[in-house]
């Protein structure tokens, strides 16, 4: 299919086209692009990005289905394209969502003002898995939990941009955002260069500053900052040593590191060296035999310890993940009047709780129109896209919400917006997510403008999760609209 | 830097060199083997290079005879074998993958791509009894990853465990290949400068890329004597005994230079060093050159668990 | 009554460990029913280990040990004045909402045993609660014998339970168990028990259980002695179970078989027992 007989899904927003033939002003001079492209040229630019991807070693892995474990994210040539107003209201959307959830969990693990308020349900929150009870009566430096979310945005229509889930625990993926930009720079320089694209390079440095920001103050004016792997078995790893890389830090893992006198060291050529900031990539259950998990071998004993006597800093700080969990997320539009007293500019989908038996019995009943997500699910794997599901599939998601119902939330099916793609056919539209990486520091909020793009490459689908045969593509935010 | 990061910076390197010295023994063997006029048993040619992998004892339990086909499989590509040219590939790229921000993207891409050419269109060459061509592969490869470090790696700690690594392991397979035919530079009465002898002289020096430089040096015939002087005592020939150990020494003081500490490797490795820039041929082979490079081995060893306690953990 | 605490608890490794990080929870505060008069937690001969307070309050403090070392000793050394109130909790500075401590752990984890166990008293908690948790105490002792050497530091409730035997720690998660299913939150406290008498030593720590009862706050409930806390007891820490509470936590490396001996002295002091010279009694801890 060629870029002139491009049409969008009926009822559903195109990122591309305004009309069913005309184009939006943002996507003029790509779908000139496409047109003037031969189909040919473009399915080798293609291939030579993948050979780039897998050369680098650009890869995550999938462990239990046989084979080379490490595969690469297929990516998809045409860029993602948001206009500069677009990404205004999502930039300000985010910084005010982010501010709630930090807000949120200073807030839970301290005096608990919007418990008491009564605002959210005591027990949703003090019997939550995801609060951990062992970070409660610390405040992390500089008041920050959140150093890292990553905010799962689709949008529906023009300016109606909902919120899919927060990852507020250790969201990945921004390697691919930088990667995608580059294998972008290399196979498409004049693309780049008619356009003014706003840059995304200067994440690393943006983190960076941002860690250092949070140091204890015994960290003086350079602090030693660090990123922790859980090791080069880890689906992200890849990632790990991109970030360590470009922001000139050390990867360590935990047997790099030990405490001692409530101090965290790194064992070094040239003896021990203390550590000031760790941005951790393993779970909160691994950080710390002591606290945790007592049979991890991946963390570093005692390492909590010199977190709450405040000599580290760990970033995400441990516990961040009971503000992104699924039941929690329902009251984020309420955390966000509550602390800020702002109205929220993104939406929240409307969400069943199937624990609460008026819901239950209406995603039931529904159960071909609605998503059903389990709460502590992740990865796009254990949920029901009720549409696109057969009646057999539907009954047996049912009993599984009836044994376990407070497992369960039920979202309607969101038509998510497409975006031309390059696919076996030709270029055809696909449905796509986004995913900004908002950065939270002593002195504030920042956002690399854009995020990673995912899209769902197979026709129809829904789901754009790497693990379910997912894509990704550059993401521009430009920051004039091509005339 | 890290323990952990320099500890796998020297294991690449270690495992680098040993693949690479494993495609120069099976090469030589091979070379051997389709002489005409090689040695009585055609076994005792893969007999010892067998030997010279150290692997001896990993063989046998597999195989009960010794083969030319069974030995290259087990060489080559062998996964059962912790010494196969494709295991040492393995760990290599794995270490690397481990320390990916301590390598320029130059020496990981070459690293990487050797590993994926290894379980793709290399996979199959020596089955298809394409040997040479394999082992051309793994040396070129190894040459790309050393001339790799050697362009575009800053000098600094990094370098110098990865060379560190390089000359350990060197050092060590020198050694052992002069170790398993240490027999015929001895002196023996019967067959001195035959054709028999000679051969195998050439093999033991092309083992080591050293035939052409050996004429250039000593502008004599073969003599059994000055080619052990040559790969034991002398300086200038790279894969030398003494020019592994002067290179450890040095780098183990520019490695003291960062912090002023030595350790135990520092005062090891200058008494070995010390050692066999004083010693002469004579005296070595007086006291015996088996006994000689088992201790030496042995030392070198030492050499490298000293380095791994003062630094690598 | 004026109550001294010796405890030490030695570490010997066959081959030498290389290195050690414990947390010690051995630290008693005040509160309305004690009075710390003296206290000392010495790791390895060091008593100014580095310390924090954990997300329950209590005092961690930290031992690590980066040399290799075949032994590690831990002693605490303490004099409390205690006096009786009712095992009611005064005068903590409580750290969080009582409501967390209605969460589950996996020592404390409900099986049909514990509900069956907690189910008769239900109609009793809305008409007096404190009636209630003392007839669970009692239900909960019925169940569980008192025997030692049956179960661990890692025994469940639920597994306690099933064995109809244990010691103070199973009585504790029992109690809790249960008491979390009435709808009581509840937590597992550690501390000592002195002897009765002036003089008479008790050779043990121990553990007991809190519930939170409305009007009242925390309230103590020995289910393995079948009372509430008295002038007997002095309260070390506490937490969702014992792992949250433990008194020493930690890990090792490198070292081989260990053996592990503890002596605990628990013991009423007269006015004739009281060291005159406080510094004295301190520098020497191992005069007993």
């Amino acid at each position: 299919m060629e870029v002139n007989s491009y049409r969008p899904v009926d009822h559903c927003f195109d990122e591309m086209m305004r009309t069913r033939t005309a184009p939006r002003a943002a996507y003029q001079k790509v779908r000139e692009w496409l047109a003037a492209a031969d189909p040919a040229s473009l399915d080798l630019r293609r291939r030579e990005a993948e050979i780039l991807f897998m050369r680098i070693g650009v890869t995550f892995a999938v462990y239990g289905e046989g084979g080379d474990p490490e595969r690469i994210i297929p990516f998809d040539i045409i860029p993602r394209v948001i206009n500069g107003r677009e990404w205004d209201l999502i930039a300000r959307g985010l910084e005010q969502r982010v501010r709630a959830l930090n807000q949120f969990l200073v807030d839970v693990y301290s005096k608990c003002e919007i418990l008491h308020a009564g605002v959210i349900d005591t027990d949703l929150v003090l019997r939550n898995p995801a609060f951990l009870p062992e970070m409660n009566g610390f405040t992390p430096a500089g008041g920050v939990f959140t150093h890292v979310a990553g905010i799962d945005m689709v949008r529906v229509g023009e300016d109606e941009f909902y919120v899919l889930e927060d990852n507020a625990r250790t969201p990945s993926g921004v390697s691919y955002m930088l990667e995608d930009r580059e294998i972008m720079m290399r196979l498409f320089p004049d693309l780049m260069a008619a356009h003014k694209v706003a840059p995304v390079e200067h994440y690393p440095t943006e983190l960076l500053t941002t860690l250092k920001s949070v140091a204890p103050s015994s960290g003086g004016a350079d602090p030693t900052v660090v990123v922790l792997t859980p090791g080069m078995y880890n689906s992200a790893y890849y990632e790990h040593t991109y970030l360590a890389d470009r922001m000139g830090v050390e990867l360590v893992e935990g047997q790099d590191l030990f405490v001692d006198e409530n101090r965290v060291y790194m064992r070094t050529t040239r003896g021990p060296q203390q550590v000031d900031v760790i941005y951790r990539r393993i779970d909160d259950d691994f950080l710390d035999p002591l606290t945790f998990n007592p049979n991890s071998t991946l963390g570093v004993a005692g390492l909590i310890g010199a977190v709450r006597a405040g000599h580290v800093t760990l970033a995400n700080a441990p516990g961040a993940g009971v503000c992104d969990d699924k039941s929690v997320y329902i009251h984020v539009p309420e955390m966000i009047e509550f602390y800020l007293g702002e109205k929220p500019i993104l939406k929240n989908v409307p969400t069943y709780r199937c624990g609460r038996e008026a819901d239950r019995a209406y995603v039931l009943d529904h159960l071909d129109e609605l998503v059903v997500k389990e709460v502590r699910g992740s990865g796009g794997y254990g949920m029901l896209v009720g549409p696109h599901a057969t009646k057999a599939e539907q009954a047996a998601f049912a009993e599984r919400i009836k044994a376990d119902p407070d497992e369960y939330i039920a979202q309607p099916t969101l038509a998510l917006s497409t975006s031309p793609t390059f696919v076996d056919q030709g270029i055809a539209p696909r449905h796509i997510d986004l995913r900004p990486f908002v950065l939270m520091g002593a002195k504030g909020v920042s956002i690399v403008p854009g995020g990673l793009t995912r899209v769902a490459l197979r026709e129809g689908s829904l789901v754009v999760n790497s693990s379910q045969g997912g894509g990704t593509k550059d993401t521009w935010v430009l920051l004039e609209e091509p005339c | 830097m890290l323990s952990r990061a320099a500890a796998n910076l020297y294991w690449l390197a270690r495992y680098m060199e040993r693949a690479d010295n494993v495609a120069r023994i099976l090469e030589v063997a091979e070379r051997a083997s389709i002489m005409p006029n090689s040695a009585g048993e055609p076994q005792s040619e893969w007999h010892s290079v067998v030997i010279a992998s150290g692997n001896e004892q990993g063989y046998f339990e597999r195989y009960d005879e010794i083969s030319r086909e069974k030995v290259v499989h087990y060489l080559t590509v062998d996964t059962s074998n912790p010494g196969s040219i494709r295991s040492c590939i393995e760990k290599a790229r794995a270490n690397a993958r481990a320390v990916r921000t301590v390598l320029t993207s130059d020496i990981w891409e070459a690293l990487n791509q050797t590993w994926l050419d290894l379980i793709g269109d290399k996979r199959e060459d020596v089955a298809r009894g394409e040997l040479q061509a394999f082992l051309a592969w793994v040396k070129e490869r190894a040459q790309m990853f050393s001339g790799g470090a050697h362009a575009t790696m800053l000098r600094d700690e990094g370098y110098w465990f990865l060379r560190l690594g390089t000359m350990i392991e060197r050092a060590d397979n020198t050694a052992r290949i002069l170790d398993v035919k240490y027999h015929i530079l001895l002196p023996t009465d019967e067959g001195i400068g035959g054709g028999m002898d000679y051969y195998q002289w050439t093999v033991l020096l092309r083992s080591v890329s050293a035939s052409r430089s050996y004429y250039y040096r000593y502008r004599d015939t073969l003599r059994p004597w000055q080619i052990a002087e040559f790969l034991i005592l002398s300086e200038e020939m790279p894969r030398s005994l003494i020019a592994c150990v002067a290179e450890v020494h040095s780098l183990l003081d520019e490695i003291a230079k960062l912090d002023g500490r030595r350790h135990e490797c520092h005062r090891l490795a200058g008494q070995i060093y010390s050692h066999l820039r004083y010693a002469r041929i004579g005296d070595i082979f007086e006291t015996g050159l088996h006994e000689f490079l088992v201790e030496f081995i042995d030392r070198n060893h030492r050499v490298s668990d000293e380095i791994a306690d003062a630094y690598l953990q | 009554m004026d109550i001294s605490i010796h405890h030490t608890t030695r570490y010997s490794y066959a081959t030498p460990a290389t290195h050690t990080v414990q947390h010690l929870r051995l630290t008693a505060r005040d509160n309305a029913g004690q009075r710390i008069a003296r206290w000392r937690v010495i790791g390895n001969g060091r008593d100014d280990l580095p310390v924090h307070t954990d997300a329950f309050g209590n005092i961690v403090r930290t031992l690590t040990m980066s040399d290799p070392h075949h032994e590690l000793v831990v002693e605490v050394v303490g004099e409390v004045r205690t006096e009786d109130h009712a095992g009611i909790l005064k005068g903590v500075d409580e750290t969080m909402p009582a409501a967390m401590f209605s969460r589950t752990t996996a020592l404390t984890a409900a099986d049909n045993a514990i509900r069956d166990l907690a189910t008769p008293i239900a109609p009793a908690v809305t008409k007096d609660a404190v009636d209630a948790a003392h007839q669970l105490m009692n239900r909960v002792r019925d169940a569980v014998a008192y025997v030692t050497g049956e179960t661990d530091s890692d025994t469940t409730a639920a597994a306690a339970l099933a064995a109809g035997a244990g010691v103070c720690q199973d009585h504790a998660h029992v109690m809790i168990t249960a008491a979390r299913l009435l709808g009581f939150p509840a937590r597992y406290v550690s501390g000592y028990l002195a002897g009765e008498e002036v003089g008479e030593i008790y050779e043990a720590s121990h553990a007991w259980a809190e519930l939170f009862i409305d009007g009242l706050g925390w309230v103590g409930f020995d289910a393995a002695n079948r009372v509430c806390p008295n002038e007997r007891y002095v309260r070390i820490g506490c937490g969702l179970d014992y792992r949250g509470a433990a008194p020493i936590i930690g890990i090792r490396r490198g070292a081989g078989a260990e053996s592990l001996t503890v002596e605990v002295a628990a013991m009423p002091m007269g006015e004739q027992n009281q060291s005159q010279d406080r510094r004295d009694l301190s520098e020497r801890p191992n005069s007993s």
